[in-house]
């Protein structure tokens, strides 16, 4: 073939670069990639999303309300425990599914793995794509709230810097477990995640009930301080709902809530990318 | 490139875990640069291991690898720079359009933006994928696939470029192309690492071989080289016609075996000849290198019993029979 000839053997720029200079290159260039894909997929994915909030929010914030099952101020009390599961889950389940499919069958971060990056960033770059995307996700959710629980939407916006900070680090910490899951989870045992796993977190994470409504079910209150769910969807009622007459809502204290949280993200965080590390370097 | 050999691998060992025996065991061998170097032998034998090793894929358990002049070891990112892999089965972005795959590939090497489209757009051209640049992978074969990844494996202008099992359970279409295009590498300079079980394919495109089994190294040479560990180094087969009865045939067979250089002559049961058509016997010639007096002297030979040549067929030891010859058991048993 003629074309073998007129193909350049040898690349016009220099090409070893420092090490720092080639991994942010590369870093760069994997994330570039990550914005395309998500670009293109971004339908399927707030489709994906949005469907499980959207009925959340209607039949216990809407239906509920309006029969008289649930009272008024429910829909207050639910909205932050929605956003809370829906930017933990989203990225938690983002992780875990594309990292064991990826290491199981399809090898697609192979060329990411070969490029010349240390492999805890491209873990890492990971973790902090899927948190960006959980957080436009639950973003979402507001917009959908305000549409469906129409006078039920109530959300002070006095707060709003710390429910931002709370959402990127309930999101952080949803990816970090999705990196340890999707590391350790052989690709078959991924149904099961559902019904062991997201299901109990969903229902002990008092993302239904504000934690203190638990005090009559004491045994429950104790179990539901093991799942750090609780403790973000915790902080966002607290960074949400508005007081009433001058009486805050009770929550657990703040100070609990970001202790927690930041130690469960460092937790998983590094036993993520140490599991990580062992499943691609053998 | 200032690093006199492509690759160096001394002593290297590897242990998985909780594995009875070593994967890779003691194995030291050199690459040249622009040499074409094949790994050959049976699944298990340690192949994709040293591939793994020097792809910074697996660490070393002990021992040392040197590709393109940097430790693999000590300096994983060093080594991806210089290296281009396609490994066994594929591993491509199914996310992204072929093109993509080739340019973002490039980009992740820090391959400026008109640099990498140009190449994508040569390559893609070179192998044949050039209207299909703007496809989805959905439904590529997987001759297709390990052209991409070929493909890709360029863009970047590797050193030393790695081909793991390249056409294992292609068409042989897919196959010859394949083929062609490494020989093309080779024309080009390029070094390049394959392994592969499989002997024809060794046999036709690398350099030098190394045979390999349990991890080990057992023989390294050219191929012509590793066929000359056959004993005698030629086989010649006979069909003979007017040889008719026991007696007869007995003689010409100790014609043969008093030849100069024959080491052994076998008779293998003969076809039952045609109908109508008079017997053939068949003789194997197992003899020393210097064809050309074997073929006048055992015509000769032949002739001087009043017995008629039908046919001649030279055969040289095959790979295969190196492999069996060094291990005693089949390649792909």
């Amino acid at each position: 073939m003629s074309a073998v000839d007129t193909i350049p053997t040898a690349l016009t720029t220099p090409r070893h670069r420092g090490h720092a200079g080639a991994a942010a290159i590369a870093l760069l260039h994997i994330v570039s990639r990550d914005l395309l894909v998500t670009r293109r997929e971004i339908v399927t994915f707030l489709l994906q999303t949005l469907v499980q909030p959207l009925f959340l929010l209607f039949v216990f914030g809407k239906v509920l309300t309006s029969i008289g099952t649930a009272t008024a101020g429910f829909s207050v009390v639910l909205l932050p425990g929605v956003v809370a599961f829906t930017v933990f889950l989203t990225p938690l389940q983002a992780v875990t599914i594309d990292l064991g499919r990826d290491l199981a069958f399809t090898r697609e971060i192979d060329d990411r793995l070969l490029a010349p990056v240390p492999h805890a960033l491209v873990a890492l770059e990971k973790v902090v794509l899927a948190a960006l995307r959980g957080l436009v996700g639950a973003a979402c959710v507001f917009p959908i709230a305000y549409v469906v629980l129409g006078s039920g939407y109530h959300v002070r916006s006095d707060l709003v810097g710390v429910l931002i900070g709370l959402m990127a680090l309930t999101a952080l910490l949803g990816a970090s477990i999705g990196l340890v899951l999707g590391t350790v989870l052989p690709i078959t045992k991924m149904q099961l995640l559902f019904s062991l796993l997201i299901m109990p977190l969903m229902f002990t994470g008092a993302t239904y009930y504000p934690w203190s409504s638990l005090g009559g079910l004491r045994w429950f209150q104790v179990v539901t301080l093991f799942n750090p769910l609780t403790y973000a969807a915790e902080g966002l009622r607290h960074a949400m709902v508005p007081a009433v007459g001058g009486h805050a809502l009770e929550t657990l204290q703040m100070g609990w809530v970001l202790l927690v949280l930041c130690a469960c993200l460092a937790g998983f965080l590094g036993a993520g990318l140490e599991l990580f590390r062992r499943r691609v370097v053998t | 490139m200032t690093a006199p050999h492509a690759i160096e691998v001394e002593h290297l060992v590897k242990r998985y875990a909780r594995a009875p025996r070593n994967a890779v065991d003691e194995v030291s061998f050199t690459v040249e640069r622009g040499e074409t170097f094949g790994l050959l032998g049976p699944n298990g034998a340690g192949k994709t291991t040293v591939i793994n090793v020097l792809t910074t894929r697996a660490t070393p358990s002990a021992g040392r690898a040197v590709v393109a002049g940097v430790d693999v070891a000590a300096d994983p990112m060093g080594a991806r720079q210089r290296i281009g892999v396609v490994p066994q089965s594929p591993n491509l972005d199914r996310s992204l359009r072929v093109a993509e795959i080739l340019t973002y590939h490039a980009a992740y090497h820090g391959v400026p933006r008109r640099e990498r489209n140009e190449r994508a757009r040569l390559l893609l051209d070179e192998l044949g994928l050039a209207s299909r640049a703007k496809d989805r992978l959905d439904w590529f074969s997987g001759g297709l696939q390990q052209r991409v990844m070929l493909g890709r494996a360029l863009m970047h202008e590797p050193d030393v470029l790695f081909l793991d099992e390249p056409t294992n359970n292609l068409d042989p279409q897919s196959r010859l192309f394949l083929w062609e295009r490494i020989r093309g590498l080779r024309e080009r300079g390029v070094t390049v690492v394959l392994t592969t079980h499989d002997m024809e394919e060794a046999d036709r495109l690398c350099d030098r071989i190394a045979i390999m089994d349990h991890g080990r190294v057992l023989a390294l040479d050219t191929p012509e080289g590793l066929k000359r560990l056959i004993p005698g180094g030629t086989m010649l087969e006979m069909r003979v016609r007017g040889a008719d009865d026991a007696e007869r045939r007995d003689l010409v067979r100790s014609a043969l075996q008093r030849l100069p250089g024959v080491q052994q002559v076998e008779r293998p049961a003969a076809q039952p000849a045609p109908d109508g058509e008079p017997p053939v016997a068949v003789y194997r010639l197992y003899a020393g290198d210097d064809v050309g007096t074997l073929l006048a002297s055992a015509t000769r030979a032949v002739i001087a019993e009043r017995a008629e040549l039908v046919d001649l067929r030279l055969a040289r030891p095959s790979l295969e029979d190196v492999f069996i010859h060094l291990t005693g058991s089949n390649l792909r048993s």
